[in-house]
């Protein structure tokens, strides 16, 4: 008689911590706990140490203290008396300023590439392909740099610009290219500019309503409603009606050339435009092969699909290829404008006062202040790593392929 | 009634014509352009604005090349042979070109050294690249770090020659233990090379010549492409198996080990590789026991090494989750071990998928090499902003170096990017 015997209960072995996979995991976790508390341990008796014998300490008191360096580019009030923190928001500002402009930019380049590198026009799609490998495999680093030099070295000075006979002229008596920046027109707001400016953004608001509620019409009863038109004239006639009835409150204020330099308008210095620009194509060149995989990964069936149930190429685009397209196109994107505000630490190679050239360069040379000021900018870099990646995450939930 | 209406026909033809030439226009040359070039009126604007922009370049630019002055010694005599003709100065390349490639304080007597460890790189890296090759020359590419290590520093043969010692120690009592059990293998050979290493740096000590055969270089005297290369040859290789085990630690059902991975991986994603170089320039020395440097070169290998891991990391970690779960149950079928299954069924799958990611990485990673000029190292760009343009012989050449730059960088990176797309041709198995 054979009968069957339970496993072997109760009796825990030591051995079995080493021996049975249903414990040997807790073993193993627990090294790795203990291993890293220990480097911890040692890396901060280590910092401990060496601070008590440079006779210095943690703290960030720093931050309250006057700056006493100036700043070029500043968004926000700021003189060399105001403190480390000021410092540090400016550039904080600054960073967010060139990633923003970049970011717009890029999109708007890489979009461009990635459609004409899949023309069917040979010599367009040869020069995007050029385009997209020369930037790709050179460093951001040169590029910023080349754009840089371009800017101060191959510029005219503003001297240039003087005389009756000058060797070089105002771009439409508008925009002025010279060796210290880029000089642009300012909008200046009299009183009621600024119900022009909230006139134009409930038309925007208007627009995008009732293009949906076109969408909707369509989808309840079948109904086309005319798009094109009313959004050509729900953009300019209201903001035009009320610019001309409201007496022209909104003028520009152009540059002016007064002594040795440009005055009035505004200042585009050479680092904020070498950084936003070469940050802008190459990242442009990631972003067209994005593009360009995006829409190479809808299959070919989904247009002639479209096509056989007899919509037009422009429709087909619009409601078939796009909204999958973009779905595979998004998320890289997205990484791609996280990669450029990463990438815009490397103002410091040009001067562009950004968070790392003002917190992790000047003020932390002037106060020594290494651990503090590296460990806040790092915080800084990671919050908007983190919150990028949070409205990937919701983006991606929201477009997800509902399966099952 | 066929017969009679074969006689009543004036005309047959019995046979066939041969064939007439298609219309001009739909043929040749004619039919290409009007297909790819003049398809529409968009196209055709599109075509000739395009070669307006070529036109353009080529007339800026092929005369800028083509009047290029290789010869002077300064700037201003360049200018005085251009005469106010357009011109590049190329002289400053090959005035300043060995400062380009090796740094300026590379001592010039010894460029053979790391030029001959460039070449055998290649030799190395042939049985990595290509399967054809005798696999018996994987045997150089073991070999190889620790050639090139001496041949670019120099100094006693010993270092290196123990280094090498260790490690095979290493792997003998690996290979005798893990038929046991892989981590008892693993643990031994580690224990068994930090031995090895330890006996064999009192050895060195003792029997190390005081005038060795390559005259040692001092880290700091590194630069130039040279340093460019060495950083990211060293941190890719490096960080490869870093990045596997971390991905493996990341899809790991142990709560601890992934969440230690996990917030490696975020964090060192969540910051730019500049203030990770900070750290390396002006922290890291305080996290180290009192008393110790070293030098700046290695400090910087460490945390690039750890920035590609991370990256690697989740590329590897995308490659496992993209292969099918029957195949890690097919492994738990055949009664495989963790460290088995993952050998032998799972990591070589899961990196084959992710060969285009890994290679993206390694390009991006040797483009960021770049960035150690901003914590004052001279590596290509480096050198060009610092000692080369501050010069008085070439203060103002831009261009030239650039492009040099800018060359030596997209053949690197072009090359690299081709061998993956034909290694990924050469590797998919599947039909599509």
């Amino acid at each position: 008689m054979t009968s069957i015997t339970d496993p072997p209960q109760g009796s825990f072995r030591l051995s079995m911590l080493i021996n049975d996979t249903r414990y040997r995991s807790y073993t193993f976790q627990f090294i790795a706990l203990v291993a890293l508390i220990g480097f911890m341990a040692y890396l901060g008796m280590n910092l401990v140490r060496n601070l008590t014998a440079a006779g210095l300490n943690i703290s960030f008191d720093f931050l309250g203290d006057p700056a006493g360096y100036d700043i070029n580019q500043r968004p926000i009030e700021y003189d060399s008396q105001s403190s480390h923190l000021r410092a540090s928001t400016v550039g904080i500002i600054n960073t967010l300023i060139v990633a923003f402009l970049a970011c717009v930019t890029a999109t708007i380049f890489g979009v461009i590439a990635g459609v004409l590198r899949l023309s069917n026009n040979w010599v367009v799609s040869k020069l995007m392909a050029i385009y997209v490998e020369m930037f790709r495999n050179v460093p951001v680093l040169i590029w910023i740099i080349i754009i840089f030099s371009i800017m101060t070295v191959s510029m005219p000075s503003p001297r240039a610009f003087r005389g009756d006979d000058p060797s070089s002229s105002m771009l439409f008596d508008a925009f002025a290219f010279t060796n210290r920046g880029v000089y642009i027109p300012k909008p200046v707001f009299d009183s009621g500019g600024w119900i022009v400016v909230a006139v134009f953004i409930l038309s925007v608001i208007g627009i995008f309503a009732y293009r949906r509620y076109a969408t909707k019409k369509l989808y309840a009863t079948g109904q086309l409603l005319p798009t094109f038109w009313p959004t050509v004239a729900m953009f300019f006639v209201p903001v035009l009606l009320f610019y001309f009835i409201l007496g022209r409150p909104i003028t520009l204020e152009y540059p002016s050339l007064q002594g040795f330099n440009f005055k009035d308008g505004i200042q585009l210095r050479g680092s904020l435009i070498a950084l936003w620009f070469a940050l802008a194509i190459y990242t442009g060149a990631f972003i067209a092969e994005n593009v360009r995989a995006g829409i190479q990964a809808i299959s070919k069936g989904q247009t002639e699909a479209a096509a056989s149930l007899g919509l037009r190429p422009g429709r087909i685009m619009n409601l078939v290829i796009l909204p999958q397209a973009l779905r595979v196109i998004i998320p890289p994107l997205i990484s791609q404008y996280l990669n450029i505000t990463k990438n815009s630490s490397l103002a410091i190679a040009v001067g562009y006062m950004d968070v790392t050239a003002t917190l992790g360069g000047i003020t932390l040379n002037q106060t020594g202040r290494a651990i503090e000021a590296v460990l806040l900018l790092m915080l800084f870099y990671l919050t908007i790593s983190l919150l990028i990646s949070a409205v990937m995450n919701v983006y991606n939930n929201s477009v997800k392929l509902k399966e099952r | 009634m066929s017969d009679m209406h074969a006689h009543s026909a004036a005309y047959v033809r019995t046979e066939t014509l041969p064939e007439l030439p298609p219309p001009a226009s739909e043929a040749g040359v004619v039919k290409w352009m009007r297909e790819n070039l003049f398809s529409s009126i968009p196209n055709s604007i599109l075509t000739l604005v395009s070669i307006y922009v070529i036109y353009q370049v080529v007339t800026f630019v092929f005369p800028w090349i083509a009047n290029g002055i290789w010869n002077t010694a300064s700037l201003a005599e360049c200018r005085t042979v251009l005469d106010g003709a357009t011109g590049a100065c190329f002289s400053v390349l090959s005035d300043r070109w060995n400062q380009l490639l090796f740094g300026f304080s590379y001592p010039p007597e010894h460029y053979w050294r790391p030029g001959l460890a460039f070449i055998l790189l290649f030799v190395a890296a042939a049985p990595v690249m290509f399967f054809d090759l005798p696999r018996k020359l994987l045997i150089f590419t073991g070999i190889y770090p620790f050639l090139a290590f001496w041949l670019i520093w120099g100094g006693t043969i010993f270092t290196p020659l123990f280094a090498l010692v260790g490690l095979i120690v290493g792997y003998i009592v690996y290979a005798r233990f893990v038929k046991q059990s892989f981590a008892m293998g693993f643990f031994g050979g580690v224990v068994a090379a930090l031995i090895t290493w330890f006996i064999g740096g009192y050895i060195t000590d003792a029997i190390a010549p005081a005038e060795p055969f390559l005259e040692a270089v001092q880290s700091r005297d590194m630069g130039g492409f040279m340093l460019n290369m060495i950083l990211g040859v060293v941190c890719v290789s490096l960080s490869l198996p870093i990045g596997i085990v971390l991905a493996l630690g990341r899809q790991s059902d142990m709560p601890i080990i992934k969440w230690i991975c996990v917030v490696f991986i975020e964090f060192i994603r969540g910051v730019p590789l500049i203030t990770l170089l900070f750290v390396a320039n002006v922290v890291l020395a305080y996290f180290l026991p009192p008393g110790t440097s070293f030098d700046l070169i290695l400090r910087v290998i460490i945390m690039i090494t750890m920035f590609s891991a991370a990256y690697i990391a989740e590329v590897i970690r995308g490659g496992l989750a993209a292969l099918p779960k029957g195949q890690y149950e097919a492994a738990d079928s055949l009664g495989l071990d963790y460290a088995q299954a993952m050998r032998l069924i799972i990591l070589p799958q899961a990196l084959k998928i992710s060969i285009p990611g890994i290679v993206n990485v390694a390009v991006g990673l040797f483009k960021d090499t770049t960035l150690v000029s901003v914590i004052s190292m001279f590596d290509l760009v480096g050198m060009i902003r610092g000692p080369i343009l501050s010069s008085t012989d070439w203060n103002g050449v831009y261009w030239e170096l650039f492009m040099a730059a800018s060359v030596l960088f997209f053949v690197v990176c072009y090359g690299i990017s081709q061998y993956s797309q034909w290694l990924e041709r050469r590797l998919a198995t599947d039909h599509r």
